[in-house]
């Protein structure tokens, strides 16, 4: 069981703040996903987490263990790189191997350990093959084969699956989380720019934000399951960077708020949103956000002119020009009658409006976490 | 390099039916290789055809336009090259040469590649210091470094007296136990730089993830630098090894300035030069070039060969 901590971990490049102020406990067992926009230091998080680079200021513990001076060999962890890192002159199996021959486990041991891996990941076929004749699905397995037959307590994933096409993504995933339950006991961490990836695989997604030169900002921006990230964003950048298509947002003027609602006024349009406004002052301006597909269509006080729209198969996606916001309101509807230039009705639920300050900061909701959810991130706790 | 090009120039045979798109490509091809392969012609081809034909006269130097055909009386005959005992001790020598200064400079260019591939700061200017030797033309290193080691005046005698660690200067270059190993040592400075730049080109092709891999699965250094440097630089540590070499087996600057004399370091293509300048042996001298050239054609269809197994093999 192994659990990793990471205590205030800073990392410069020259004077280059790349990453500020991680505060992070990854749980024993647990799969951990970084998240974030290209640039904010998730890679470099995990690279930091296995040795590669050294931390600038700050503590990262595994097991119990500070390890901030602790060669990566170690640290006792494995790692996944998005290209692989096979070494071209070996086949799959001493590719495997290599990572072994200098433990001193006998060649019995390392055999088996490495039949065990290519049994598990399909690969028994090709052990005798170089990484040059193998597809990139079968390189990625090797990979995640090399990193297996090592046993370690911590798996580090590097964006493993970004150089693979859209289906053998799916697949990879899949195989992913397969193994991530039949090695119970090892964390694993995972570094995407996929947010379908991370809301999938994750028990505990951290999603990291660019410090983009300034100081003082901590990188993290929000940390919890993926449901949590996805109903309760701490933020507008945590509520636009979660869910596809995007959040839509829109400015409002307060008209009344108490802790039990906040009631303002967007386009001329009176909506009630139901977050805690104890904080904000009638008169004062909110940027509320609802996701396209919580708005409800076909009937409402509201209404917009479909400018745009995408056919997805099961659902599609209409974008409204409407009273309340300048940029077009996407919304997702299930009928695929509709036609450009048509008018659709539309509510937007009190319950599934979020409300942001000027500082981007969320007003908390007072919905809970619908039940499905709830139990998904009780049981992840 | 230049059997390597005309090999590679020509452009693809197109299977029997032929598009006119494919035909005028083709055109453009050989249009495109038409100048390269003339000055090849004229350059290469003329000379080697025209040293060809003289190794089968007794022309000498003093009038080329009296010779008779003699056949292969230069090479097998009574007095031919094959014959020649001190020619076959050419080529001990230029053999010995090539394989102990080849050996030597891949040894250390491969160690000084390995030290300017690490990151530094320094690293730029060093890469540009090292080439110096390379860039002093061979005239110019080869009569510096017999200053440097003459016996009466040389500084590096001096030096070694100063140090104690001779007593009387040493004749390095006219001492018959000394001067071959002398000439390897200017050599392996000289040429060094040059498998070193060589190697680093090799060596920074070597994908830095795979050490990063290596790393964190705790692979000590020495078996990476064996089981994945070593391995992965082979090809291009070779391809050096043979370009050297080939350049080895005629060396004769740094031996004609050197040590022009002395029939201990002479190498084939000091022993062909002698044939055809001091004895004025045109149709000898030929032929003995005409064998050298032989020799190191061998070596190259044998590298060529070995290459192309490797290439199928993988």
């Amino acid at each position: 069981m192994c659990q990793i901590r990471l205590d205030n971990v800073q990392k410069r490049f020259g004077d280059t703040p790349i990453l500020a102020d991680i505060q992070l406990t990854v749980e024993a067992g647990e799969f951990c996903v970084f998240i974030g926009p290209s640039g904010c230091g998730k890679s470099t998080l995990l690279r930091l987490i296995a040795g590669l680079e050294d931390v600038s200021a700050g503590n990262i513990h595994i097991d119990g263990v500070r390890v901030n001076d602790l060669p990566p060999a170690r640290r006792d962890v494995a790692m996944v790189f998005q290209s692989y890192a096979l070494y071209p002159h070996m086949t799959v199996y001493d590719n495997m191997a290599f990572g072994l021959r200098h433990l001193k486990l006998g060649e019995v041991e390392i055999e088996r350990r490495v039949r065990v891996a290519a049994e598990s990941l399909h690969l028994t076929p090709l052990l005798t093959r170089k990484p040059g004749a193998l597809s990139g699905g079968q390189r990625q397995r090797v990979a995640i084969g090399r990193a297996i037959v090592r046993q370690p307590k911590v798996f580090l994933f590097d964006e493993p699956l970004s150089n693979l096409d859209a289906s053998l993504r799916v697949k990879t995933r899949v195989e992913i989380a397969r193994l991530h339950r039949e090695l119970g006991r090892a964390s694993m961490i995972y570094v995407t720019h996929d947010q379908t990836e991370a809301m999938t695989l994750a028990d505990k997604i951290v999603l990291l934000k660019p410090l983009a030169g300034q100081e003082g900002v901590p990188s993290i921006a929000q940390v919890g399951h993926p449901l949590e990230l996805y109903h309760h964003p701490r933020s507008r950048f945590v509520a636009s960077f979660i869910g596809s298509p995007g959040m839509n947002f829109f400015d409002a003027e307060v008209l009344a708020a108490s802790g039990d609602g906040v009631q303002c006024r967007a386009g001329g349009q009176v909506l009630d949103a139901a977050v805690n406004g104890r904080t904000c002052a009638p008169g004062s301006t909110l940027t509320l956000g609802v996701r396209p597909e919580h708005v409800l269509c076909g009937e409402g006080p509201h209404q917009g002119r479909v400018t745009h729209l995408e056919h997805l198969g099961e659902h599609s996606y209409a974008y409204l020009d409407c009273a309340l916001s300048k940029a077009p309101l996407v919304v997702k509807v299930m009928q695929s009658a509709l036609a450009i230039g048509d008018t659709l009705r539309f509510a937007l639920p009190a319950g599934q409006l979020h409300a942001f300050v000027a500082d981007g900061e969320a007003l908390p909701r007072l919905a809970a976490l619908p039940p499905a959810a709830m139990r998904a991130v009780s049981a992840a706790a | 390099m230049t059997s390597q090009t005309l090999t590679a120039a020509p452009p693809v045979r197109a299977p029997s039916v032929q598009s006119s798109l494919q035909r005028s490509r083709q055109r453009m091809a050989w249009l495109l290789v038409a100048p390269a392969l003339l000055v090849l012609l004229a350059i290469a081809g003329w000379p080697l055809l025209r040293t060809i034909w003289f190794s089968l006269t007794d022309a000498q130097l003093g009038d080329l336009t009296q010779m008779q055909f003699v056949g292969l009386d230069n090479y097998i005959g009574e007095n031919g090259v094959l014959r020649d005992a001190e020619w076959w001790s050419a080529v001990a020598n230029t053999l010995q040469f090539s394989v102990i200064s080849v050996t030597l400079e891949t040894v250390l260019g491969l160690s000084v590649a390995l030290l300017l591939n690490t990151p530094s700061r320094a690293r730029t200017l060093l890469r540009a210091a090292v080439l110096v030797p390379w860039a002093i033309p061979t005239i110019v290193s080869a009569k510096m470094w017999s200053w440097m080691l003459n016996d009466q005046y040389g500084v590096i005698n001096v030096m070694l007296q100063g140090l104690g660690l001779i007593d009387t200067p040493l004749a390095f270059i006219a001492d018959p136990d000394l001067s071959f190993f002398t000439i390897i040592l200017v050599d392996v400075w000289k040429t060094t730089p040059f498998m070193a730049l060589l190697m680093l080109a090799a060596l920074q092709m070597v994908p830095t993830d795979c050490y990063e891999a290596a790393r964190v699965d705790g692979v000590p250094r020495w078996r990476v630098f064996t089981h994945i440097t070593l391995p992965l630089i082979l090809p291009a540590v070779l391809v050096a090894m043979v370009f050297r070499a080939l350049d080895a087996l005629r060396v004769f600057d740094l031996i004609y300035v050197m040590t022009s004399n002395s029939r201990l370091t002479k190498s084939m293509s000091v022993y062909v030069r002698e044939q055809l300048v001091d004895f004025q042996q045109v149709g000898f001298g030929s032929a003995s070039a005409t064998v050298l050239f032989l020799i190191i054609v061998l070596f190259t269809v044998a590298y060529m060969a070995f290459t192309r197994r490797r290439m199928q093999g993988v």
